[in-house]
């Protein structure tokens, strides 16, 4: 078995499963945040009038809790969530709740291996589709629907069938200028938005081995975009370090089979990749940074789950450093944590120093939401996840997906620019 | 059942158009039906009517996990929608919250099937008549869980 496998069959107390199987699996660890939790709480609503029991959860003790969508708060409504959020916690006795303005907090993907919440081997759901990130640790990380959260909440586990495997080889180490950003845009483009469609997409080989946790974190969560179920790396040595200096006891290495099966083999090189941006609308319309150098932008948005991990943010703050952004360019930290460390390392003040404005961790205009919201026409370059039609915004206006280090020369030289060619 | 047909001759109609991601904070389901297909069809909650389905084209649904998007569907009346293929997510909230039916079809029944055609779907027999033009399409069958779970009335409702 490999290792998605592995971990399914122990979650179903079954000696070995394959590809198609149903299964129902205990669920280790769940996730909800200010969009999904209340609308979990509106199927709790609708099961209580059907006469289900929601007076108490299977064990609270394995559920956390992100504010991250619109926080600090949009408007009123969403106050109103955040609000239904802390009734909730307080209810359950859900102990890991992390509230924006009280300590730590950040976007829930993030939070997720900053706070050491997820080990590998296990099983994680989350009221958000790039709950995939986590997948990096060696866990089987899922996004799922309201209904389906609060069918774990409840019951403790949750049907799955067994997804296909697609491996994908990644040989050698990445040049200097490229990000595991490109790498994941590189292959988005090559298999399609539907290319990973129910299966598992598992990396794996010496470019993973060379690649530190937070790279392939990046790989993983835009899975996502490529329709997998799940993104999955097997832990080594460097994901327990990672883990266990984030307070992490029980991290271990975890392999797939000796003779693990997978459906497909991809094998990519890294020495020949270049810079990528996937084009408006669709995170597989890409293309390389060079063939763009002409596109006029009106902003950079450095942020997200995908794009503002500390090693995401010291990217962008290299490029940045001693130059001045020629257009809008805000940086959102995608944690308290990593916001700390940023301002400890100097990175916020060459992001001022160069003209960026610097906002608090939030999903933010990533989704839409607020905080650097496009309008009509505008033309954004971003380290963020997806592009489709009014994705960070106004409906015909247009975002590029880009690497952090993309983003930056970008910024400075307010057209598309490749790093490499940035004077 | 029977319906009539809103078609968007289009692949990979995403969550972020289905109900754009300003939206993620309401979770009054009649308000999130005034929104739905607002980034690719904004007349749509006027012209839909009860009991109608959406014909598309492959990955209908992909993006988030937002259910949202099934749940401003089916408030707006929305039973099933016909498409090439679904992403995941869509299609498992779909079935797991009993909010509409996600049918898959081939190509070729898709480009047969055009707007404003009266469909009757048979999930029995795993048929659509298209009763305005006269022709009979097969479905694809759902798995045995979806089938199971469709059956019950979605997943709480749903024995192993």
């Amino acid at each position: 078995m490999n290792i998605t496998e592995k971990i399914l069959a122990r979650a179903s107390e079954k000696s070995s499963v394959s590809p198609d199987d149903v299964v129902f699996a205990k669920v280790d660890k769940v996730m909800v945040h200010d969009v999904s939790g209340p609308g979990v709480l509106k199927v709790f609503d609708k099961l209580q009038k059907q006469g289900i029991d929601t007076s108490k959860l299977h064990d609270s003790t394995k559920v956390w809790i992100a504010e991250d969508h619109f926080v600090p708060t949009a408007e009123k409504v969403s106050a109103e969530n955040i609000i239904k959020l802390s009734n909730f916690s307080k209810k359950y006795d859900i102990k890991k709740h992390f509230k924006y303005g009280m300590g730590q907090y950040g976007i829930c993907h993030t939070l997720s291996h900053e706070e050491a919440l997820v080990n590998p081997g296990e099983v994680y759901v989350g009221g958000d589709s790039h709950t995939n990130t986590t997948g990096a640790l060696g866990a089987f990380a899922c996004g799922l629907g309201h209904t389906d959260v609060a069918y774990v909440l409840l019951n403790g586990e949750i049907w799955f069938k067994v997804p296909e495997t697609y491996y994908f080889k990644l040989n050698g180490k990445l040049p200097s200028h490229v990000m595991a950003k490109d790498y994941i845009l590189k292959i988005i483009g090559d298999i399609g938005t539907d290319g990973g469609a129910y299966n598992t997409m598992q990396f794996g080989g010496t470019g993973i081995d060379e690649m530190s946790v937070e790279s392939r974190l990046t790989l993983t969560n835009m899975t996502t975009e490529a329709g997998a179920k799940n993104g999955i790396i097997e832990s080594d040595e460097k994901t327990v370090q990672y883990l266990t200096d984030r307070g992490a006891t029980n991290a271990t290495v975890l392999h797939g089979d000796e003779d693990a099966e997978f459906s497909k083999v991809f094998e990519y090189e890294a020495s020949e990749l270049e810079p990528t941006v996937a084009k408006p609308f669709s995170p597989d319309n890409t293309t390389v940074a060079r063939e763009l150098s002409s596109t006029e932008l009106d902003k950079s948005y450095i942020g997200s789950c995908t794009g503002a991990k500390f090693e995401d943010l010291l990217a962008a703050a290299k490029i940045l450093k001693g130059k001045t952004v020629k257009i809008r360019t805000e940086v959102l930290p995608a944690s308290i944590s990593i916001y700390k460390k940023a301002v400890k390392q100097g990175l916020i003040e060459i992001f001022l120093d160069a003209g960026a404005t610097v906002g608090p961790p939030t999903c933010g205009a990533c989704c839409g939401a607020h905080m650097g919201v496009l309008g009509k026409d505008e033309i954004c370059v971003s380290t963020t996840n997806r592009n489709f039609p009014g994705r960070m915004g106004h409906v015909e206006s247009q975002t590029y997906l880009a690497s952090p280090q993309v983003a930056a020369a970008s910024a400075v030289t307010g057209k598309l620019t490749d790093p490499r060619d940035l004077n | 059942m029977i319906g009539d047909v809103i078609k968007y001759e289009q692949d990979n109609i995403d969550t972020d158009v289905i109900i754009p991601g300003t939206y993620l904070k309401i979770h009054d389901y009649n308000e999130l039906a005034t929104h739905a297909m607002e980034g690719l069809d904004p007349d749509f909650p006027s012209k839909v009517k009860d009991g109608d389905f959406i014909v598309a084209g492959k990955n209908f649904g992909c993006g988030s996990s937002r259910e949202h998007a099934p749940i401003a569907l089916s408030t707006c009346g929305i039973k099933a929608v016909i498409a090439v293929s679904f992403a995941r997510i869509f299609y498992r909230n779909s079935v797991d919250g009993a909010f509409l039916l996600p049918i898959e079809v081939d190509e070729e029944t898709y480009k047969k099937i055009s707007n404003s055609d009266k469909l009757e779907i048979n999930i029995e027999n795993n048929e659509i008549k298209n009763i305005t033009k006269n022709e009979t399409y097969a479905m694809k069958p759902f798995s045995e869980i979806i089938a199971q779970i469709i059956s019950a009335g979605g997943l709480f409702k749903y024995k192993k």
